[in-house]
């Protein structure tokens, strides 16, 4: 069998529905839900690099340089932002976040 | 030649320059200089505001048409930093109450803005992905900026999820349409789809990419982390939120869907069509129940986002420009509201139930009135300005053949006018209560009057802004 595009963007396609699935369907903690996050853009970098590998174009794979970098900064202040909301909050369970409602 | 690339961004290097200067003045002086900081950056914003209205000339398209500096994108721009620098020194006396006055504060503003002003100038993907991040990594931020309060940083943790979820969504969608038509920049995007249509799976790319960006604009159904943030934030930041960042997502959507996706309009005009209903009911009917006026104004936003997007969903060179004209309505109406809002004290404490507000007019005749003409405004009653820029959208929609849209929002709009009069039967006729204290700064008085004066005058001629847009649409679709 070979391994042909359609193979890359499966796995891509699967692995953006599992973060999204993991945001939605997380009741637990609200890393799971940076982890998914997480998830969401590196299947969007596999569809990037295997579209720009398969049409030998070079801007989609500079792209996910991009995306990397920016992914980083991101999960930074995510991370800062949920240590903040711990100290005050005392929990980082999804079901803490439920201050304000309506 | 870099040197014609490097005058074209030239505006925004000089704000990228000036936050990190500001940055260093704040990290290395020994006292605190937060006040002098956001002086100088509302300053710098009117400066490069008026420097981008004096000389802006035609188009320019800069490093390969990544940036691309043209009437729409300047009409943007311009906006966008002159309510900025309205909202930043309307700021300053709340955050001084509330101990927030630090200089890291107007540096995040800076850098928002220097985003903002990147993405509504993008002629690529790439450049528009990472003026999208750069603003809204700096707004993640400055939503959790009450760092020792749980509702602050609760607002920012639901922001940061909700916007990194958006751009997950814009980014999968963006992969899609480079992947099916082979590029990134809008021009060539448009030309693939010229010569040979738009491929399904680029259709695909393009629903994701319109979710993504709902998030960013707060449409329904993908609104439902903007009452949080409204209210959790502290009120400064709210203000920002409702000013520029959306004028700046409004012109973001325009731009990607007409350069690059100009010639499929009916792809993704129901789409938009839908997104804007969906935004002014959901605007109207969930604000009844509020009494948190932060929250009301978050559902206040929403609703006039639908009007604003119906606009786009006309996908003509009168709904660009009917769009333009009703956000540049609603952030000057916004800027009054807000000034009002963040002096809404009692013995020094803050206040947000609209209760409060009970027979106002007694304590403070001016500012009531001045605020029942924002309100009257907000809601679209003639002869004020409102009126005007909801029947212009309305106008524009009706002639794009979609007058079930259009009537749906004169619909969406008499259910929305209920919660902007209860605010003015509250303040006139309410029941006697311990009222607001009736101090206001001369500046927050000033703006206040200012923004209901140009309500009420502006219906003499929108103060040329008809003519602006109109030139700003050309340059988009022209």
């Amino acid at each position: 069998m070979t391994i042909g595009i359609e193979h890359y963007l499966t796995v891509a396609a699967m692995l953006f529905v599992i973060g999204i699935f993991g945001i939605f369907l997380n009741r637990k903690n609200i890393i799971v839900i940076l982890m998914s996050i997480e998830l969401m853009l590196l299947a969007v970098n596999i569809n990037m690099v295997a579209f720009s590998s398969f049409m030998g174009d070079l801007a989609g794979q500079v792209f996910t340089l991009f995306i990397l970098t920016v992914a980083a900064a991101e999960a930074a202040i995510g991370l800062a932002i949920l240590v903040v909301f711990y100290r005050n909050r005392g929990s980082i369970e999804v079901e803490a976040a439920n201050v304000m409602k309506g | 030649m870099i040197g014609n690339d490097v005058n074209v961004v030239l505006p925004e290097l000089v704000l990228v320059g000036a936050a990190m200067a500001v940055l260093m003045w704040g990290v290395f002086s020994k006292r605190e200089v937060g006040a002098q900081a956001l002086w100088a950056i509302s300053a710098l914003f009117i400066g490069v505001g008026a420097w981008i209205a004096l000389t802006g000339r035609g188009t320019d398209a800069a490093f390969n048409n990544m940036f691309i500096n043209d009437g729409f994108g300047r009409f943007a721009k311009i906006t966008m930093l002159w309510s900025g620098a309205a909202v930043l020194l309307l700021s300053k006396p709340y955050l001084e109450r509330a101990k927030l006055m630090k200089f890291e504060f107007p540096v995040l503003v800076a850098l928002a803005m220097v985003g903002m002003m990147m993405m509504v100038s993008a002629g690529n993907m790439i450049a528009l992905y990472m003026g999208l991040e750069l603003q809204s990594l700096a707004l993640y931020v400055i939503a959790a900026f009450n760092r020792d309060s749980l509702r602050s940083s609760e607002a920012g943790l639901k922001y940061f999820v909700l916007g990194a979820i958006s751009s997950g969504l814009l980014l999968y969608g963006m992969s899609l349409v480079y992947g099916y038509t082979g590029a990134l920049g809008f021009a060539e995007i448009t030309d693939v789809i010229a010569a040979e249509g738009l491929p399904l799976g680029a259709l695909f790319g393009l629903v994701f990419i319109v979710t993504g960006m709902a998030f960013k604009v707060s449409a329904a159904p993908f609104h439902m982390w903007t009452p949080d943030v409204y209210e959790g934030s502290p009120t400064p930041v709210t203000a920002l939120f409702a000013t520029a960042p959306k004028m700046a997502a409004a012109a973001m959507i325009t731009r990607i869907l007409f350069d690059a996706f100009g010639g499929v309009i009916s792809d993704w005009q129901q789409i938009l069509a839908l997104l804007a209903l969906l935004s002014m009911f959901v605007g109207a009917v969930a604000a009844i129940g509020q009494t948190n006026i932060k929250r009301l104004m978050a559902y206040s936003s929403i609703g006039h986002m639908g009007f604003a997007i119906m606009g786009l969903a006309a996908g003509s060179e009168a709904g660009v420009q009917n769009m333009l004209i009703y956000m540049v309505v609603y952030v000057t109406t916004n800027i009054g509201v807000f000034a009002f809002i963040l002096n809404m004290e009692k013995d020094g404490r803050a206040v947000t139930d609209i209760s409060a507000l009970s027979l106002y007019s007694r304590v403070a005749p001016g500012r009531a009135f001045a605020l029942l003409i924002l309100m009257f405004s907000l809601a679209g009653i003639p002869p004020l300005v409102g009126f005007f820029a909801k029947l212009y959208v309305l106008q524009a929609a009706f002639d794009a053949g979609l007058g079930w849209l259009a009537i749906a929002g004169v619909v969406a709009s008499v259910i929305s006018a209920f919660y902007y009069l209860r605010i003015i039967y509250l303040m006139y006729f309410g029941e006697a209560s311990e009222a607001l204290d009736g101090k206001i700064p001369m500046l927050h008085m000033g703006l206040l009057a200012a923004s209901a004066a140009a309500m009420v005058f502006g219906i003499i001629n929108m103060f040329g802004v008809e003519g602006y847009a109109l030139s700003a649409a050309r340059a988009l679709l022209g």
